[in-house]
């Protein structure tokens, strides 16, 4: 018997958007042969229960990540700018509207 | 004795401490991140029996999806057996994540190497099983479920936290066709009860050997992988039952089985472990049929399968050519 496994296709990651004015979140991953049947069974295994109306496949090797061993030298710079948020700014109490 | 969530061997790696302060702050380990391959190999395992129990979880109902007693069961039957399938889609694909494939996990099963839940080697021979299986089986794993959505590993909890959605609809529409039961004929009564007589010890056994027997216990719990031990989840799953068996008016087949004022918990007559061995050894009332009847889903499976690259493949060739 010829021996065509779900592993021989592409991973697709699956990103669902719940209603409109929301952006599509990434809900799981699943293996299809094209895209046309990863939006079908994205619709199956992801959204049975009204959890989106919009869908998003992207194949996972398509997607392009940051290193983990990146995330100080990536994301630290923003942990030290505290000036870039409101309540690093002192104001008199009795001025509104700030 | 404490456990650490470094192995022995990984002790002087440089990616060991930043590791552990994961678990110990409580932040997920995701799938890019430095682990010790004890805790992938500890997850790929349990994960992809997680997965394997949702897949053969279906075959138990299966046979009643014909003879629900009305379109509404019936059609509530197939949305629940549709959601275990997705179930182990969700899981298969976060064990995905830890580096295993598809077809090795389903090999592991098909080659029986693989271990899934003991419970689904058990026949539902009434309808009344059906509403068991929602009320009871539905509901143990759902407490080892909540428990999961806490569990160190990113997806795996992700996974846990729509499954657990989703399970409590099963175990309703199960305590649901009791009730019906319970407040029937008298015959209707009896197999409601017959079918609590049956399933009741097998349930408890779902959640494992005692503390003290539990030979893995101590290093998932370091990796938070487990957060609560099996005797503690047994007894919320008890104390949470044993009303509900009282509102059906139905008799948990316990003689030991009493409230404790002073614990403040159910207590519980002794548990034939020796049974849960021998079902997950092999050797259970439906083992065979299980097995034979998934090996015989995935062989019969395989014309969709080529189909569906037959046509893919066709698609990209036409696109090309375009």
């Amino acid at each position: 018997m010829s021996e065509v496994q779900s592993d021989d296709w592409p991973l697709w990651e699956v990103f669902v958007r719940a209603r409109q004015g929301l952006s599509h979140k990434h809900a799981g991953s699943l293996h299809a042969p094209d895209a046309e049947m990863a939006l079908q069974n994205a619709r199956d295994v992801y959204t049975r229960r009204r959890e989106g109306e919009s869908l998003w496949v992207v194949r996972s090797t398509d997607i392009i990540a940051s290193d983990p061993d990146d995330k100080g030298s990536l994301f630290e710079p923003a942990e030290s700018k505290i000036y870039r948020h409101p309540t690093f700014y002192k104001v008199p109490d009795d001025v509104e509207c700030l | 004795m404490t456990v650490s969530p470094i192995p022995p061997e990984h002790a002087d790696h440089p990616a060991a401490p930043g590791f552990a302060a994961k678990i110990e702050a409580e932040t997920k380990i995701e799938p890019r991140d430095w682990m010790p391959d004890a805790y992938r190999k500890t997850l790929v395992r349990q994960m992809s029996q997680h997965a394997h129990s949702e897949y053969v979880g279906m075959l138990p109902e299966r046979n009643w999806l014909t003879r629900a007693p009305s379109l509404k069961r019936k059609a509530q039957l197939l949305a629940k057996i549709q959601d275990e399938g997705g179930h182990a889609l969700y899981l298969y694909s976060a064990a995905e994540t830890l580096g295993t494939s598809r077809a090795e996990m389903l090999d592991a099963l098909h080659t029986g190497r693989a271990k899934y839940a003991h419970i689904f080697n058990y026949p539902a021979l009434t309808w009344a099983d059906i509403g068991t299986i929602g009320w009871l089986v539905d509901g143990a794993a759902i407490i080892n479920q909540i428990m999961l959505c806490r569990c160190s590993y990113g997806p795996y909890a992700r996974a846990m936290e729509r499954i657990c959605r989703e399970e409590s609809f099963h175990q309703r529409q199960g305590f649901e066709i009791m009730v019906s039961l319970c407040q029937g004929t008298a015959e209707q009564k009896r197999m409601a009860q017959d079918a609590l007589k049956r399933w009741w010890w097998p349930v408890l056994m779902m959640f494992g050997p005692h503390d003290g027997a539990s030979s893995n216990s101590a290093q998932s719990t370091a990796w938070k992988i487990k957060r609560q031990s099996n005797d503690e989840l047994r007894q919320q799953f008890v104390d949470m039952t044993v009303p509900q068996a009282d509102y059906l008016d139905l008799r948990i087949p316990d003689d030991e089985l009493r409230w404790n004022e002073a614990r403040g918990h159910y207590d519980f007559g002794p548990i034939d472990f020796s049974e849960l061995m021998r079902v997950v050894s092999g050797d259970g009332p439906c083992n065979r049929e299980r097995l034979g009847a998934r090996v015989k889903a995935h062989d019969d499976g395989a014309w969709v399968r080529e189909a569906a690259t037959a046509h893919a493949a066709k698609r990209r060739a036409r696109a090309k050519a375009a």
